[in-house]
């Protein structure tokens, strides 16, 4: 081997071992280098990542409360919560995430059925702001079926989760919905007003009534629970749990046989009764027809449902208890009569020949009285038994708007006095004031005569006409109307006591001379039992005495020389029946109104209604009185 | 002589004897020891890393079964025949490669398997993985050293054409693994620094262009890298969790098993790419020091073992095959800690999966047929 070659292969040699060398010095920083990576990541770091690794696992979970429950005067469940197994879907967890969407409906729906009107609800559900990561209902209430099927095909629905919720359930529904209201899922809107942090768990809140005006108390405080959950959210253990607080359980004055009962006797009409304890103010029956369902509202109605429900010409969805604005008629009269006499400017011995009209000047427009040929010689008590309008017209002539806007705002006209339901309108008590306002015109005579017989621009729901007739009932004591008796137990006799705002109330009506209560009570004790009561038939046969006034209202204006013919006018524009009273006539239990749209007169119409309202509710008390008297042996 | 023998039994044991048994078997005892640790351990990791189970275990131990098979057959092998039948290799491997891309199986938008009707599924980009490198060392090892510029072009152009066919398929870690073992043997071959310094520079230059060649999701993998908040739930999610799981576990770990990071899935590829996490998790700082030990005894040995080669061929391709080895640790440890991109490159020896250990164990056979056939010391 030549020595140049050798150097050569020295050379290499040592050029290569240098070159190891270099590669371990390499291999000796880069390793080092890791190390630092390490000792950097878990030492100097370690806290963080430890806490970075208990946030990943634990998750703050809020809990819902379970909403209070609503019991009706005896007790009787009125609105409970039962077990919903709703299918829901994260759609962040899905396969593909968002975009497999649909995919998973196509494959859910080989299993559980799922209709068109599902599927594009919980499209709207989905798109809605919520939280990521929150699952959305697809369907409620699954049968037991439905949940064996989803459960065991678990494993090919990552995302999919069938997950138990408490939901409203009223278990006497249709009935009574005008006079709890209802649930519904959480909207956008109230969303935004509720508080975030106690609503966090919660998916239905009060959308009207009862439900919806405590709802702060039915609601109760969200408790949360820190639960170990893998990345698919899965919780695999509870790690420590607060227990929410349940909502109160709300106690109403509603009588539920009552209720039942008013409802029934409403079946197939159109109008409300209203019934109240003039001992309390407490509601005992609010029924407004025709009703609807409000379960179907709590899981979420279908469009289809709904527009039928909102279209209908009989307006199922309006609550006419609380908001219909009828011309009370003739069952004003009454508080007409204690105006003039209590102001001194109608005598009490006052009296008028009644032709069957009345005519403001000689020759001009006839205000027609009901009966034709009139009634003869007509005073106060007359008035008021026989329904006589042209003694009114002759008195509201005399006294003009003030007097009698005056009185009948004493008795709750044109003005909310029901503490506890948030939809009560007040409806329209007339004065100069607000005729220049809303009609941009000064009060005439003939405004006075139309107000007179309960009629024109003077409007009042059932609720202010039964409110009026516990206020009469108990010779003007008031007391706040409202539908709640106790919460949790302890008694309420003003919303004030739970810190709400106490509706403006007017004060106990005090007249001048006492005694004439009882010229007016008398009165109406003989519209049910005189010999020509206007209520006889309904107040006849009777082991109790009862007091009321009919009214009949009408809806389409007479012009001059007709005559009144029923059956020629369309069903529509029948008069509106209404009636309002109380029994017994001494020491009342019950104070009523009705109202039946287009039923024609109100003595036969609507007194008859209130008749068998006051013997259910006597019976009612028969009843418990036994129960207590046996319960007490 | 027979008398004498009665009378020095122990002189003639030795001397009947001749080469040791390890010699015999061209086997090193120092490195089968240390592989034999690294796999234990990773079994010990892997069966906290598969969710605790045994069948993941028991595959993974017949494939350590077959990956030892291969190497002891490797060992066997003398490379001065190989050698001849090197460029033969290499275009059987280059026509693999091409055969991948145009026939090739594959999942998740990447096409690495061949399908061959009567032989197992398998990668040829893994085969390449040694063949590149015995192929550049052929050449350099027939050629004066250090290295013409002209066959360092050349050597270039065989390392870059099959690495270029695996980054199409796309497979950026094996390219680049294959890579760096081309490289590495032109370095060792004697590479002259100005060459070093001008492929830096020229590699530096090449760098926009390489990230116009990449993949959307290549890219995705970098820009994640930089900046892994940037896509917490969906990119930078296998980052932020596997430095959660190793901080977590501070200097001596959760415990095996206990792992909550690995355990409650929110750590991804706990039994493949991301084990080390797995085993930094549970075992802690001590745990992932003491596997980092045992691959740098690994990586002593292999430079000793290139450093007792007489063969230029030899030499180099102990070199190459050690700092390849080197790679990978970097590489996979480097990615899951969140210092370099996370590109698909297994925990060598630890990963879970059949492939990338035959072909480390058969690199490391290459490794002790070096050492069988090295000038026996005088």
């Amino acid at each position: 081997m030549p020595w140049s070659k050798m150097d050569t292969q020295r050379q290499e040699l040592s050029q290569f071992n240098s070159r190891l060398w270099l590669a371990l010095l390499l291999i000796v920083l880069v390793f080092s280098g890791l190390v630092a990576r390490l000792v950097y990541l878990q030492i100097w770091q370690h806290d963080h990542y430890v806490t970075e690794s208990d946030d990943n696992r634990q998750q703050l979970q809020a809990v819902a409360p379970t909403r209070g429950l609503i019991y009706d005067t005896n007790g009787a469940l009125l609105a409970g919560n039962r077990a919903s197994h709703n299918l829901t879907l994260v759609p962040e967890r899905l396969p593909g995430g968002r975009k497999g969407v649909d995919a998973a409906l196509v494959a859910l729906a080989q299993v559980v059925s799922v209709d068109a009107d599902d599927i594009k609800r919980f499209k709207r559900r989905m798109n809605q702001p919520r939280r990521p990561y929150s699952p959305v209902a697809l369907k409620f209430q699954l049968n037991e079926t439905e949940i064996a099927q989803v459960t065991v095909n678990q494993h090919r629905f990552p995302g999919v989760r069938i997950v138990p919720e408490l939901v409203r359930y009223y278990p006497l529904d249709e009935g009574f919905v005008h006079a709890l209201g209802y649930v519904g899922r959480i909207n956008d809107r109230e969303l935004a007003k509720l508080d975030a942090t106690n609503y966090s768990a919660t998916h239905h809140v009060g959308k009207l009534g009862v439900e919806r005006f405590y709802e702060s108390e039915l609601h109760g405080t969200v408790g949360h629970q820190t639960v170990e959950t893998n990345a698919r959210g899965r919780v695999l253990q509870v790690l420590d749990r607060l227990e929410p607080v349940p909502g109160k359980d709300l106690t109403l004055f509603l009588d539920a046989q009552l209720q039942q009962q008013a409802a029934q006797l409403l079946q197939g009409k159109r109008g409300a009764i209203v019934a109240i304890d003039p001992n309390t103010g407490g509601v005992l029956a609010m029924a407004s027809a025709p009703s609807y369902g409000a379960n179907q509202f709590v899981t979420g109605i279908s469009r289809a449902n709904y527009k039928a429900l909102r279209e209908s010409d009989d307006l199922p969805l309006f609550n006419r208890a609380l908001r219909g604005r009828y011309p009370p008629a003739s069952t004003v009269k009454p508080v007409i009569s204690l105006a003039g006499i209590d102001t001194g400017i109608i005598a009490r011995n006052y009296s008028i020949w009644d032709p069957g009209f009345y005519q403001l000047t000689e020759g001009g427009r006839l205000y027609r009285d009901w009966k034709e040929g009139g009634h003869g010689q007509v005073d106060m008590h007359k008035s008021i038994v026989e329904s006589v309008d042209t003694f009114y017209y002759a008195i509201s002539h005399i006294m003009g708007n003030e007097p009698m806007a005056n009185y009948l705002a004493k008795f709750g006209l044109g003005q909310v006095t029901i503490a506890d339901q948030p939809e009560a309108t007040k409806a329209v008590l007339p004065t100069k004031q607000w005729k220049r306002i809303h009609r941009n015109a000064s009060w005439f005579p003939g405004d006075s005569l139309n107000m007179g017989i309960g009629q024109g621009f003077l409007s009042a729901t059932p609720t202010q006409l039964a409110t009026m007739a516990m206020v009469l009932a108990n010779k003007g004591q008031w007391h706040q109307i409202r539908m709640i008796k106790a919460i949790d137990g302890d008694a309420v006799t003003k919303v004030s006591d739970l810190g709400r705002k106490d509706p403006v109330q007017p004060a106990n009506v005090t007249l001048k001379r006492p005694s004439d209560w009882n010229k007016v009570h008398g009165a109406m004790v003989d519209v049910m039992h005189g010999k020509k009561g206007t209520g006889r038939r309904s107040g006849a046969n009777s082991s109790y005495k009862m007091a009321g006034k009919t009214g009949t209202a009408q809806v389409l204006g007479i012009k001059q020389d007709d005559t009144y013919d029923a059956a020629k006018i369309a069903e529509r524009f029948r008069d509106h029946g209404l009636y309002i009273g109380w029994a017994p006539a001494k020491d009342p239990v019950i104070a009523i109104a009705v109202i039946i749209e287009n039923g024609g007169g109100g003595s036969s119409a609507a007194a008859p209604l209130a008749r068998k309202m006051f013997d259910a509710r006597m019976l009612s008390l028969e009843n418990t009185t036994a129960t207590g008297v046996k319960d007490d042996g | 002589m027979a008398d004498f023998q009665r009378l020095a039994p122990e002189a003639r044991k030795h001397l009947r004897h001749g080469p040791g048994v390890w010699v015999r078997l061209k086997l090193d005892p120092w490195l089968l020891i240390l592989l034999l640790a690294i796999m234990s351990f990773g079994l010990i990791v892997l069966y906290s890393g598969s969710g605790a189970s045994e069948t993941a275990v028991q595959k993974q131990l017949v494939r350590y079964g077959v990956a030892l098979l291969v190497m002891v057959m490797i060992t066997q092998i003398n490379l001065r025949l190989v050698q001849r039948w090197m460029p033969l290799l290499y275009v059987a491997g280059v026509l693999l490669l091409l055969a991948v891309l145009l026939f090739g199986v594959g999942a998740k938008g990447a096409q690495r398997w061949l399908a061959i009707p009567g032989l197992p599924r398998f990668q040829p980009s893994e085969i390449m993985k040694l063949v590149v490198p015995l192929t550049v060392a052929w050449y350099l090892a027939g050629r004066p050293r250090p290295p013409h510029l002209t066959h360092v072009l050349v050597s270039m152009v065989l390392v870059a054409l099959p690495v270029l066919l695996i980054a199409k398929q796309p497979d950026l870690g094996t390219s680049l693994l294959i890579a760096c073992s081309g490289i590495f043997v032109i370095f060792f071959a004697g590479l002259l620094w100005r060459y070093v310094l001008a492929a830096m520079v020229l590699g530096a230059a090449a760098l926009p262009l390489l990230w116009m060649g990449m993949r959307p999701y290549q890219q995705q993998r970098v820009i994640t890298f930089l900046d892994p908040e940037s896509d917490p739930l969906g990119a930078g999610w296998n980052i932020i969790q596997s430095k959660i799981a190793i901080g977590s576990g501070g200097i001596d770990g959760k415990g095996w098993l206990q792992g909550t990071q690995s355990h409650l899935d929110f750590l991804p590829e706990t039994h493949t790419d991301f084990i080390i996490a797995v085993l930094a998790e549970e075992f802690g700082l001590v745990g992932v020091c003491a596997l980092l030990s045992l691959y740098f005894l690994v990586l002593i040995r292999g430079l000793m073992i290139a450093a007792q080669a007489a063969h230029p061929f030899d030499r180099m391709l102990a070199a190459s095959l050690t700092l390849t080895f080197f790679v990978y640790v970097v590489v996979n440890v480097g990615m899951v800690s969140g210092v370099l991109p996370v590109v698909g490159v297994p925990l060598p020896l630890v990963s879970y999966g059949g492939t990338s250990a035959v072909t480390l164990m058969a690199s490391l056979g290459l490794l002790m047929s070096i050492h069988a056939r090295r000038p026996q010391r005088t």
